[in-house]
């Protein structure tokens, strides 16, 4: 299909993708901001898009920069990784009663190049190739950026879980 | 769930970064809208109207209301159509077509006798878009035969492709050409179906 689809229907189709990337990439309570200037930004460039592009990883690769924007903006992090805070963070899971030991914050607390692998990877479902071309590097270290991530995550999650609690 | 077996699965099911309530995307969808008109990048807004001739899509351009479907014109048929002869920058946007849904509304109340919106006929050009200018002189509760339409604009011979004109009309109901009549009284044809005709010529017929 050469036709340019009209752009209500790359919202319908990838509205929800890229909310839930943006969420595990600046957190929830930046991640509508972000999903916002992301989707503006696309409509703007879209009559340049080539019709045949993977509009997917082309949205996933403006909210990358959006997020990155966004970051700079507020001169920090999502959340902080240097120390696990004692009291909640007030860029935690809005209404959640997240205690800190859920899955976000254990993916919040990744490195950052980690996190967005994990985020690009099995959120939005892009392949490692496109990955790498959105984070920079090869392909093959977003496979260990993302593989790394997950054992990280992975230790996390077991070291939080008491003895029998299932999640 | 075994925790030591954390994969791409898991993270797929962690709640708080999968649900995406519907509102929520609502809510984020009438923001862009929003932003998009008001920095002039939403070049076609459109807007679905119940009617008693079944949906009805309205769309509009920055220079005014540019094309009316009906739903058996198929409306992700109509959209691709406008996204690829205007542009493929097409939110639904309700609140740039207020006025025109209001006016729409009021017509099949029988309020309404005369359409006042700009009007964009970017979609039509040439010997159709002279027939639908005529058109719009046809009043309230009037109709013409396809030969008058054809004499009116000066072309006498030209009745076939003023029915052409007619059934390519990107504007139904606001450009009225449901008001035109074979010359023997029968319907002719009609983009919105000859049913949606017949409701349009009783609702004129009762209220004029």
């Amino acid at each position: 299909m050469d036709m340019k689809q009209p752009f209500e229907k790359l919202v319908e189709l990838h509205g929800a993708t890229v909310l839930r990337v943006c969420r595990a990439v600046v957190g929830p309570a930046e991640a509508e901001d972000v999903w916002q200037e992301t989707f503006l930004a696309a409509l703007r460039a879209y009559p340049e898009l080539p019709p045949d592009a993977n509009k997917e990883a082309w949205l996933v690769t403006i909210a990358h920069r959006k997020s990155i924007d966004a970051m700079r903006s507020n001169g920090r992090r999502p959340v902080p990784i240097e120390a696990v805070p004692e009291t909640p963070s007030p860029h935690g899971v809005p209404g959640s009663g997240d205690d800190g030991c859920g899955l976000w914050s254990s993916v919040a607390r990744l490195p950052d190049k980690q996190r967005r692998v994990i985020a690009y990877r099995y959120l939005a479902d892009l392949a490692f190739n496109d990955i790498a071309a959105i984070v920079g590097g090869t392909p093959a270290a977003a496979r260990r950026a993302a593989s790394d991530g997950l054992k990280s995550l992975r230790s996390r999650l077991v070291a939080s879980q008491p003895e029998g609690e299932s999640a | 769930m075994n925790n030591t077996e954390l994969g791409p699965v898991d993270i797929a099911l962690a709640p708080e970064l999968i649900t995406v309530e519907p509102e929520v995307l609502g809510r984020l969808h009438a923001g862009l809208a929003e932003r998009a008109s008001r920095e002039g990048i939403l070049d076609v807004a459109y807007r679905i109207v119940e009617t008693p001739v079944g949906k009805l899509l309205l769309a509009s351009t920055e220079r005014g209301l540019v094309r009316v479907a009906y739903e058996r014109e198929g409306l992700d048929a109509v959209l691709n159509t406008l996204s690829e002869r205007l542009s493929p920058r097409i939110l639904e946007a309700p609140a740039r077509l207020g006025e025109a849904a209001r006016q729409v509304e009021e017509y099949f109340s029988g309020r309404r006798h005369v359409f006042d919106l700009p009007i964009d006929l970017a979609l039509s050009a040439g010997f159709r878009r002279t027939v639908l200018q005529h058109l719009s002189g046809i009043g309230f509760g009037r109709t013409e035969s396809y030969a008058e339409v054809a004499r009116a604009v000066g072309n006498p011979k030209a009745v076939r492709a003023v029915g052409t004109a007619c059934a390519t009309n990107p504007l139904p109901v606001v450009v009225p050409c449901h008001r035109v009549l074979r010359s023997d009284g029968s319907l002719g044809g009609y983009i919105g179906g000859l049913d949606a005709k017949t409701t349009l010529l009783r609702l004129e017929a009762a209220a004029a």
